[in-house]
């Protein structure tokens, strides 16, 4: 299944939720909505999902118009940021909740019900809890019961509300790539919403930055961080440096007012000088930090710090102390007027 | 209509606020101003003719002046119940923690009749108030007595939850700099219980102002001495004076707005400050 | 040694956090004199008093007609009281917990109300509606419907003074669990009344045995608002409390203690079942008041 979104609009009394929206969601693909909060990422989810309705705009799955469809209708998995659980049914009941409420024509038998609840648990591991109650799951389980309920009814898009927002580093770090696993294994076409870039990156196929209601960037993982569309993007993934082209004329190639974006490990650090466009400037503080090293360096004649990044061997090869004279160089700059 | 709701998928806003306006507006609604629409025929010099009577006046001096009695000594002993309950343990206390919602439960005539009996001079209680030549049953006493009853669990029930909430460590904190059970209390507790108290006050007064039921079997009802508005009001209409039943019962509805909103302000206040 | 005496030093110098044993003590006998004055006494003689002449008396002004047919009459009222509350409070709760409109809080305040009228107010407004004298009382006349001095009237008196409690028992509960549950079942294909059955009521189930607990309490024992729209009618519109009053003003006071010791009774089991609710509740982690 395909989405397709085409200027899509959304207001909250004067607050502009989302601002002419615009979106392909390939059949099959894993998509992530990025974006600070309050940019209205959870909004457009939820009018996805049928849980708001857009104020204008077209929504189209396969080409067709469903805006007017009701959510339950609309053969959609949701996965509630706080899962939204039914707190006084069993791990079983919840799962087998959307199975039980079908019209009587469609509903599956008990024993039916039953082999696909229990098949479902399985895929997310977790059949020894099904007489288990909400209440007594760590947020993880939760968070992989939430998504067997929502897989129960063999929805056409799945979609996913911060899905895991509430949970501790470790936890979160094993269930992005438990997610991805299944999502590799059901192929359902899926749609998340986080604020975590690391997240956004590792897990999905392609990412949709936004702000402010706005779509920022549209793009591979890749992209969004290799070659970001925006001084937002550039800020918001990633470490970056910035100059002002009133000072560092050289690196923007600009006379007017323009900043350039360097990421921290796009600078050569050296102690050489190797041409004229190479800053003078020296290391307030050098630190290994595992596999890479940081370093700040003060450009001489203004007050503003450099964060650098460089490999272990490149160190190695090269070694400094707090105090060197060095000279920097971007390797690759991005200017935005 | 989309200016008036925020969308929601869930069903049936039109059915459930459709049908709560309707049988608000039936039961409550139309009801009460009918009580406003009759005052009118009166006019304004005729309802300041009822309301300013001597023989309301009086009732409305004992109608307050015994809420207020009841409700301070509700303050008084409600905060000690509250804390026994809140902080010690003691045998039968669940028990005693239950039957505190008595007066709310027990219909309001069986209080009566059951005070009036015990109050009365030869009652269990009223003998020994007898032997000193006190009248409590059908005197002003005997309704404060009453509404005492009526009004109880009020500062109880407002007064527990905020206590129980009193972290055990501010107090340790008090104590550990130096200060003595009395001052933490003065110092540390009260302070935070006194809106919930004030609020409980508030309540049990309100709710004293309109009692019926339990105050005329012990108030002997002697006009001027111990008639109570309410009762008043069921005097008129007995003598089939509607105008004026309704010009008291309206003055009697503008006191309870006023404590209403008072009563919203305090909880509003109480629980600003109960935010940590 | 030292290890001993840096012992005796902290027990010594220990933190008081709690009254002396005499303070408690006092606290103790205060609170519970209090309270078996006001509370137990009263409650104690009630029965005492309906047995006073012995059991057979007691039985006997039970069985009397007048008796049972304020007995039926009570019940009658609260059938009728309780259920139209109950579906006006469910749906006020609906639409205020689940939904965002202009003037929410208002209503909430307004569904109060009758809270903080009088009783005898509250019976008053229908008789002014009502009655012969009242707005709709010559048309009522007209057509030969008599709403007060009557059973309707009784009921209608009923339902506005009972009006708010299971309201105001489930808003502040279902404001608490807001609507995620209910999103995720129409999200998983539910319809509206699938929802409410499977997942909204089942989660407010204790708050709402607790409102209609209360709310019966009260609607079987209102006396004020009662009083002034029935008329006293023996054995037509008399209800158990108004029988009480009758009984007692004719100094008839074992029957009238009999009859009211079955509305001790039944406010004794409205309390247990309320300690029952909030224990249920309290275990089932169903919050009962919402949040505070």
């Amino acid at each position: 299944m395909s989405i397709s979104i085409e200027n899509l609009n959304k207001r909250f009394g004067d607050h502009v939720a989302l601002n002419d929206i615009n979106l392909e969601v390939k059949s099959g693909e894993l998509l992530a909505l990025l974006g600070p909060s309050g940019c209205g990422k959870t909004t457009l989810l939820r009018i996805i999902g049928g849980l708001d309705v857009a104020d204008s705009g077209k929504l189209l799955v396969n080409g067709l118009d469903i805006a007017q469809r009701d959510a339950r209708e609309r053969n959609v998995g949701f996965v509630f940021q706080h899962y939204a659980l039914f707190r006084h049914m069993t791990v079983f009941e919840n799962v087998a909740f959307g199975l039980r409420v079908k019209p009587r024509k469609e509903r599956p038998s008990d024993a039916e019900i039953k082999r696909r609840v229990t098949h479902l648990l399985q895929l997310v591991q977790l059949d020894w809890v099904a007489d288990r109650f909400p209440s007594q799951l760590s947020g993880g389980q939760r968070q992989r019961i939430a998504l067997a309920r929502a897989l129960a009814v063999e929805p056409k898009i799945l979609l996913l509300d911060e899905p895991f927002g509430a949970l501790d580093a470790k936890v979160r770090k094993e269930l992005r790539r438990w997610l991805r696993q299944l999502h590799d294994e059901l192929h359902i076409t899926s749609v998340f919403v986080t604020h975590d870039q690391e997240e956004a990156l590792e897990v999905a196929d392609r990412v949709v930055v936004m702000n402010h209601g706005k779509v920022e960037q549209i793009g591979s993982p890749d992209e969004v961080y290799a070659t970001p569309a925006s001084p937002f993007v550039y800020q918001f993934i990633g470490n970056v440096n910035l100059f002002h082209s009133r000072i560092h004329s050289a690196w923007t190639e600009q006379h007017g007012d323009a900043v350039a974006y360097v990421r921290p490990h796009d600078i050569d650090i050296s102690h050489t000088q190797q041409d004229n466009e190479a800053l003078a400037g020296e290391i307030k503080l050098i630190r290994a930090v595992g596999a890479i090293v940081r370093a700040e360096v003060a450009v001489a004649g203004s007050d503003e710090l450099v964060e650098i990044e460089l490999s272990r061997e490149r160190f190695d090869a090269e070694p400094m102390v707090n105090g060197d004279r060095v000279f920097i160089r971007p390797r690759q700059v991005r200017v935005f007027e | 209509m989309a200016q008036f709701r925020a969308h929601s998928v869930l069903p049936g806003f039109n059915l459930a606020l459709g049908f709560t306006l309707l049988y608000f507006s039936l039961i409550v609604l139309i009801p009460l101003s009918a009580l406003f629409f009759k005052t009118a025929t009166l006019g304004w010099d005729g309802f300041v003719d009822v309301a300013s009577s001597e023989r309301v006046l009086a009732s409305l001096r004992v109608t307050f002046f015994t809420s207020f009695a009841a409700a301070v000594i509700n303050a008084f002993f409600g905060l000690i119940v509250a804390w026994v309950l809140v902080r010690y343990s003691f045998p039968g206390k669940k028990l005693v923690d239950a039957l505190v919602d008595l007066p709310f439960a027990l219909p309001t005539a069986v209080a009566g009749i059951v005070l009036a009996t015990l109050y009365a001079p030869n009652g269990w209680l009223g003998q020994y108030f007898a032997a000193y030549d006190i009248k409590v049953a059908y005197t002003p006493l005997g309704i404060v007595v009453a509404l005492t009853f009526i009004g109880l669990p009020f500062v109880v029930r407002t007064v527990q939850p905020v206590l129980a909430d009193v972290e055990a460590e501010v107090e340790e904190a008090a104590a550990s700099l130096g200060a003595g059970r009395l001052d933490v209390f003065r110092r540390v507790i009260f302070p935070a219980i006194y809106p919930a108290l004030l609020t409980g006050f508030a309540l049990a007064f309100a709710r004293a102002i309109g009692e019926y039921g339990s105050v005329i079997f012990i108030a002997g009802n002697m006009p001027y001495i111990s008639e109570i508005t309410p009762l008043l009001i069921v005097a008129k209409l007995e003598q089939y004076d509607y105008a004026g039943a309704t010009a008291i019962a309206v003055l009697m509805l503008l006191i309870s707005f006023a404590l209403l909103l008072s009563i919203n302000a305090l909880q509003w206040w109480s629980s600003r400050r109960g935010a940590r | 040694m030292s290890l001993t005496t840096n012992n005796r030093i902290a027990v010594n110098t220990r933190i008081t956090t709690t009254e002396s044993k005499p303070v408690i003590g006092l606290l103790l006998i205060v609170a519970l004199t209090y309270l078996v004055l006001f509370l137990g006494l009263p409650l104690y003689a009630v029965f005492h008093e309906a047995f006073s002449k012995g059991s057979e008396l007691y039985w006997s002004a039970l069985k009397e007609a007048d008796a049972l047919s304020a007995i039926k009459l009570t019940l009658l009222v609260a059938v009728i009281a309780v259920p139209a509350n109950l579906v006006f409070g469910i749906a006020a709760a609906w639409a205020i917990a689940k939904f965002e409109f202009k003037g929410k809080s208002l209503l909430i305040t307004l569904i109060d109300l009758p809270f903080a009228v009088s009783p005898v107010v509250s019976g008053l407004v229908y008789v002014l509606l009502f009655g012969a004298q009242g707005w709709l009382g010559p048309w009522l006349m007209e057509h030969d419907i008599k709403l007060i001095f009557a059973v309707p009237g009784i009921v209608l008196a009923t339902i506005f003074v009972t009006f708010p409690f299971i309201a105001r028992e489930l808003i502040p509960l279902m404001q608490a669990q807001g609507r995620d549950e209910e999103e995720a079942a129409v999200s998983l294909g539910a319809s509206g009344w699938q929802t409410f059955w499977r997942v909204t009521l089942p989660n407010i189930k204790w708050g709402l045995l607790y409102g209609v607990i209360l709310c019966n309490a009260r609607a079987m024992g209102e006396f004020g608002a009662v009083s002034v729209v029935s008329g006293h009618i023996r054995g037509l519109t008399n209800t158990m409390p108004l029988h009480v009053e009758i009984l007692y003003n004719e100094y008839n006071f074992v029957a009238a203690f009999a009859v009211a010791s079955l509305l001790a009774l039944l406010a004794l089991v409205t309390l247990g079942v309320k300690s029952l609710v909030e224990w249920q509740a309290q275990r089932s982690g169903e919050p009962l008041h919402g949040a505070h």
